[in-house]
């Protein structure tokens, strides 16, 4: 399956302010160190994610980009 | 799969030199998202105070100019005059704004300069490493008020928002906060309508943001949104104070 939400790492900060917002809490702080120094946010459960944007309202950092699956045409 | 959220057109790539979880980049995003939708970039002019926001300029592919502390408003007026055709806004801290600058921005709204500033309170000086501001709340500690901010000695905190809303000159004038989404959105609603107004020529406008500093609130970013709304908000009311079409609300 294509990813609904993509954190671009680098940008990252590790601030925590999108793990409390998300709905179905799968937003984690990473173990990893990014480029900047930082604990990056992450998801790995993409199949959870319902593409609400909370997550990247909150971000100061525009690190979220986010999708969702195209509507099926009928016929 | 459709994308339904990027970063807008009319910023730049740079990472923000804001510390983590700093809200200053939430309003700098909630600007750039008005400017990709009312279709200005190509005529929006900024201008950059002095504070944590003095390098604006770096992350809002727009023409910008960065003025000396406080004189933002006279800057843009400046601006404004001499192309009336531009979108011109000013991004100030509430040192800038409150402190040096108040004079400027009130004159600004006195003579009703057909600009918009997006006034960020965060209720210290962030920059300089946490002093207090004439925002900072009656209690709060920072560097200068380490027993906390008394008003038999410094006052107490100055609500620009209802201040400026008086003068006859000013056309649109709120306050919102980025604490939550739901708010965010409602100040983002507030900015669109800030930049629709001046280019409708109305005249004056300004939105007050109540903004966190969790470095030097020494809070955790996530504390630092609580603290908006658990402090801040009982002496900063949210909504808007004056419109074209209502005049001052009482
Ligand atoms: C003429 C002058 N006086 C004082 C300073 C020092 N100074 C730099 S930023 C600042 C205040 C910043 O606070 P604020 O406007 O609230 O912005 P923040 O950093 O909190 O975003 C001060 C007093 C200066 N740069 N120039
Ligand atoms: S888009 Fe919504 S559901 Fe998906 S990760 Fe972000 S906050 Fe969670
Ligand atoms: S809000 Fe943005 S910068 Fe902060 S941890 Fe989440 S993705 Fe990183
Ligand atoms: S010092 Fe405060 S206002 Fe300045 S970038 Fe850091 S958190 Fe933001």
């Amino acid at each position: 399956m294509d990813k609904r939400v993509v954190f671009d790492e680098n940008r990252c900060k590790g601030c925590e302010l999108c793990v409390p917002v998300c709905p179905v809490d799968i937003i984690f702080i990473a173990d990893r160190i990014n480029k900047l120094g930082y604990h990056p946010a992450t998801v790995t459960e993409q199949d959870k994610c319902i593409s609400c944007m909370m997550c990247a309202k909150i971000c100061p950092d525009l690190v979220i980009e986010v999708f969702k699956p195209e509507k099926k045409v009928a016929g | 799969m459709k994308q339904i959220f990027a970063k807008p057109q009319s910023m730049t790539d740079k990472v923000s030199h804001y510390c983590p979880g700093c809200t200053h980049g939430i309003a700098h995003r909630l600007v750039g998202e008005t400017i990709d939708e009312l279709g200005i970039a190509d005529r929006t002019i900024g201008v950059a105070s002095v504070g944590c926001s003095v390098l604006a300029y770096e992350y809002f592919d727009v023409d910008f100019q960065q003025a000396s502390h406080g004189r933002a408003p006279a800057v843009a007026t400046g601006i404004k005059r001499v192309h009336p055709e531009s979108i011109v806004f000013t991004y100030q801290g509430d040192g800038d704004l409150a402190s040096i600058g108040t004079a400027e921005a009130i004159h600004a709204a006195m003579r009703g300069e057909n600009i918009t500033i997006i006034f960020i309170n965060n209720a210290i000086y962030g920059m300089t490493g946490g002093q207090m501001a004439p925002t900072t709340l009656l209690g709060q500690q920072t560097t200068t008020t380490p027993e906390g901010r008394r008003f038999e000695e410094m006052g107490a905190p100055i609500r620009m928002a209802e201040m400026l809303a008086t003068l006859d000159g000013a056309a649109y004038v709120a306050r919102f906060s980025l604490h939550d989404i739901p708010n965010i959105t409602k100040a983002k609603r507030a900015i669109k309508k800030s930049f629709q107004y001046q280019l409708e020529g109305k005249g004056f406008t300004i939105v007050e943001l109540l903004s966190t500093c969790p470095t030097n609130w020494g809070m955790s970013p996530n504390e630092s949104l609580e603290w908006v709304q658990t402090d801040m908000m009982k002496v900063y009311p949210l909504g808007e104070f004056k419109t074209p079409e209502e005049g001052e609300k009482k």
